[in-house]
């Protein structure tokens, strides 16, 4: 592209990209960017340092750490995608429809955020339960009961990350512009089609993005979880279950878990971001 | 409203079930009223002429049905299309900034239409090849929007409106988004393909040469309304408004006629060629103008102002000098003698104007 | 009078325990300061009659009700002191405790999580089992299930949780259990007794083993039934004087209150045993 054609559709792709040479930070933006950093890494590192090295082939050994970990990374996807199949749609409403309320159930639907897992469990169980206010009716009609299962694993997670995706969303919703959606729709294409081959594309990015924060966020999720679904191994113990457990009196094999924990996400991570986010 | 007086063109297509369009578009929004009948026979392209704000493009949107009419009615070759939905409205649309969809090549998105329109992948896409190949785009098939330039993006947004087979093409700003320099020859180019589209098409522009060069027939908006309509060379000739007179680059004035002088309301006296009366207007264009440091003496022109210099803009090498003082008006003159005569803003000046370089109408 | 005796008595025993907490730090002698425990011993004579200052106490979740009265008892009889609780399990006190939290006193719901903390040198003296807590199964109200053994929880489509045996009352539980040679696969491994017990609150689950007090804490949400088995599986609860601790000689003086007949009192009526 040259620099002298200045139509829209190429300014467009003028937007930065990712990798551009910086010309030095300024200081007051480097200093607490290091310090913010060094927060963050710096528990982890604590945690590489104190690590029980030479036990951790042992420790690494278990069944039931395999087992934890399978049920991790199955349940987090599993709820990954039920909150693309809820969460997604739910932005979208969010985004670009305007209804009575719409300020309030925004706030609504982040209350997840807030609530402190371990309650939002309780209300889990108040509403899913067995004798819950829907899953009394789940439970005679269908015979279905969540808490202790796999599945409730699922829902805790689901209802735990879904909020992450879904304002991660509707951010990009808000940002994508809608004339997109009502140029598909001169063509012939009806709002569902409209959204499904061109806004859903538009926003894969930010879908990705907020999919990775959900994953990773179900990936972690232990309160709710362990509150709504309880702990049995290879069921309902996930690793986050699994490596509180351990704390509890075993701390260097907690900190080998971890260290599991750690390495499969950060690898899942960095995969995802090299397919999903770079190809934009 | 403004009386609308008809062409020939216009009235058969005012018909109940006749070709073309036929509409009377009302969207009120609160402090904003939009209320303009506009119609077109097939084949005809019409312009919707006027200033940001004025309108334009809410009556675009309420034709393509992105906006819902609060009043009124449209009608396309003979049906109802006021409560049908933009997507089974026959209508394409060129957007401003083309809207192209970033994340489809050329091809898929001149695709797009005719595949939303129950067209099978194959046949669409090979629909879209041949629209790509009439606009001279066959060999950018492949590319995405952001490798097209301005002008190739352009046409492939026409290519994508024209692949639905509207009876209705709108454009909105078809060449705001373009530089000068390829805004002569897309400007060319649309010309060529306007004309040979056989239905009605309606574009909106804000800059009056386009409205000309490409349309048969222009509406000018204002404030929501229309102020005055017809062929391109009519409104050049007798605008009615300052905003068109300023479009069209003319000196406006209304008042009323007496023989060959011509009383403006609360100002001087204006001395025409034509001999009317009752209420005109009276135009001259700024080239009109002779501009006098001295009290000119000998001087033939009866039209004589004292005014004082506002601005000065340079139009290439002319300068256009905007006058305040008796007569409010726009004069042109080269450089050159704007150097000798000294001009700067605050400057009192001499204008005076031929009678026969005026041009009075009824107004 | 009779608290005035009682208070010469317990005056006794401090400065014995200052004494043993003494020889204690002289016997580790390396890393330990000694000025420390010099300085503790006048001030656990002179301070007999008169006790100030703030004391903090970690102590087990299951204690919270019974040390949140005694902690009440103790200001009022001691105006010009104050007793800072932080409950929670015993496993994450000892980690806080290991770790450097600022604690005067530990009541811990297991030898082990004590043991942690002794291990580690943090305690200023041998630990004293306060109270001992046995099992109980905790079951919906009205035991529609018709439980009466642990042996009945083993009945299949029950939906029985037990604390993980990570936890003491898992431990406990799975002691119990091997006591009475019955193989029990619960729905659930809770992280707590408190969660093993909501859970029947609730009634997601029909029965969990729990500890007596919390049965008794719980009222009428759920219905304990005891068994023979809880009696190979009961539970001491330590309590120990912390070496770190700010304010040693108001913590003493807590500890006595706890393992006096008044503390005692408090205690049993929320369902611990007598050591």
């Amino acid at each position: 592209m040259t620099s002298t054609d200045s139509s829209p559709a190429a300014a467009r792709a003028d937007r930065p990209r990712r990798g551009h040479p910086s010309r030095g930070a300024p200081l007051p933006l480097l200093v607490p960017a290091l310090v913010g950093l060094a927060f963050l890494l710096l528990p982890l590192l604590a945690l590489l340092v104190r690590a029980p090295w030479r036990s951790l082939p042992s420790e690494l050994t278990s069944p039931e750490v395999w087992q934890a970990l399978r049920l991790s990374l199955v349940t987090a996807t599993l709820a990954t995608a039920v909150s693309l199949a809820l969460g997604v749609p739910l932005a979208w409403l969010l985004a670009r429809t305007d209804f009575p309320g719409r300020a309030l159930v925004r706030a609504l639907v982040t209350l997840p955020l807030v609530l402190p897992p371990v309650v939002g469990g309780v209300a889990l169980l108040l509403a899913l339960g067995r004798n819950g206010v829907v899953g009394q009716w789940l439970d005679a009609w269908f015979g279905i009961t969540l808490p202790f299962t796999t599945a409730g694993v699922v829902v805790a997670e689901a209802f735990v990350a879904m909020p992450f995706l879904v304002i991660s969303v509707e951010g990009t919703l808000r940002a994508a512009d809608p004339r997109f959606e009502e140029a598909a729709t001169t063509l012939g294409a009806s709002r569902f089609t409209a959204f499904r081959r061109v806004t859903l594309p538009l926003i894969a990015p930010g879908i990705a993005a907020g999919a990775v924060l959900a994953w990773a966020r179900a990936l972690g999720e232990f309160g709710a979880t362990i509150t709504f679904a309880g702990n049995f191994p290879g069921r309902t113990q996930t690793m986050p279950l699994a490596v509180y457990l351990a704390l509890q009196n075993d701390p260097a094999a907690a900190i080998a878990l971890s260290l599991v924990l750690l390495v499969v996400s950060v690898a899942v991570l960095a995969g995802l971001r090299d397919r999903w986010m770079t190809t934009s | 409203m403004t009386d609308l007086t008809g062409t020939a063109g216009r009235a058969s297509a005012q018909k109940l079930g006749a070709p073309g369009l036929d509409a009377r578009l009302v969207v009120d929004r609160g402090a904003f009223r939009l209320d303009v009948a506009l119609t077109a026979a097939p084949g005809e392209v019409v312009a919707l002429l006027g200033p940001n704000g004025a309108g334009k493009t809410t009556a675009l949107r309420a034709l393509a049905g992105l906006t819902p009419l609060s009043d009124g009615h449209l009608r396309l070759d003979g049906t109802d299309l006021d409560r049908t939905p933009p997507e089974c409205r026959p209508v394409g649309v060129v957007f401003q900034d083309y809207l192209l969809f970033p994340h489809l090549s050329a091809l898929d998105n001149v695709a797009f239409g005719p595949r939303c329109r129950g067209a099978s992948k194959a046949d669409a896409r090979a629909d879209a090849a041949s629209w790509l190949e009439r606009m001279g785009l066959a060999e950018h098939a492949a590319a995405r929007p952001r490798r097209l330039s301005g002008g190739q993006a352009q046409r492939v947004a026409l290519a994508r409106a024209l692949a639905i087979r509207p009876r209705l093409l709108l454009l909105d700003e078809p060449l705001a988004a373009l530089d000068a320099r390829t805004r002569l020859e897309v400007r060319g180019r649309l010309r060529h393909h306007l004309a040979a589209f056989e239905a009605v098409a309606v574009l909106v522009t804000h800059d009056p040469l386009d409205a000309m060069v490409l349309a048969d027939r222009l509406v000018v908006v204002e404030d929501g309304a229309v102020v005055q309509e017809g062929v391109p060379a009519e409104i050049a000739r007798r605008p009615r408004t300052d905003y068109i007179a300023q479009l069209v680059g003319l000196n406006l004035y209304r008042g009323r006629a007496d023989g060959h002088t011509v009383r403006l309301e609360g100002g001087p006296s204006i001395t025409t060629a034509d001999a009317l009366s009752g209420p005109v207007c009276v135009a001259f264009p700024p080239g009109a103008v002779t501009l006098y440091r001295e009290r000119p003496l000998g001087s033939s022109a009866r039209n004589l102002w004292a005014c004082e210099v506002a601005g000065l803009e340079s139009h290439g090498d002319q300068l256009r000098v905007d006058l305040v003082g008796e007569l409010p008006l726009a004069a042109d003159l080269t450089t050159v003698a704007a150097a000798e005569l000294d001009l700067h803003p605050g400057a009192p000046v001499w204008a005076t104007v031929k009678a026969a370089q005026t041009h009075a109408y009824p107004a | 009078m009779i608290r005035s005796a009682r208070r010469t008595r317990r005056t006794v025993q401090l400065a014995g325990a200052g004494v043993a907490a003494l020889l204690a730090l002289s016997a580790c002698s390396s890393s330990s300061d000694p000025s420390t425990g010099s300085g503790a011993s006048p001030a656990a004579g002179s301070s007999s009659s008169k006790l100030s200052g703030n004391i903090t106490v970690f102590a087990a979740a299951s204690l919270k009700e019974s040390f949140t009265a005694l902690g009440k008892e103790f200001e009022r009889q001691h105006p010009g002191t104050g007793v800072t609780f932080s409950f929670g399990g015993s496993d994450s006190l000892a980690a806080g405790i290991t770790g450097g939290a600022p604690a005067d006193v530990f009541a811990a719901a297991s030898p082990k999580t004590m043991a942690i903390v002794t291990g580690r040198k943090d305690a200023a003296g041998p630990p004293a089992t306060f109270v001992r807590n046995q099992l109980e199964i905790a079951t919906l109200p009205g035991n529609p299930h018709k439980v009466s053994s642990l042996k009945d929880l083993t009945r299949s489509g029950l939906k029985v949780v037990l604390c993980d045996r990570t936890v003491p009352c898992g431990a406990a539980a799975q002691k119990a259990l091997a006591a009475g040679g019955l193989k029990l696969t619960p729905v659930s491994y809770e992280q707590d007794v408190k969660s093993a017990l909501t859970k029947v609150e609730l009634k997601e689950a029909d029965a969990a083993v729990v500890y007596r007090t919390d049965v008794r804490a719980a009222g009428d949400t759920v219905e304990g039934v005891e068994f023979p088995e809880s009696a190979k599986a009961v539970n001491d609860y330590p309590i120990a004087l912390l070496k770190n601790a700010q304010n040693a000689t108001t913590a003493k003086a807590f500890i006595d209150l706890v393992r006096s007949p008044e503390g005692q009192k408090v205690l049993t009526a929320a369902g611990f045993l007598k050591p």
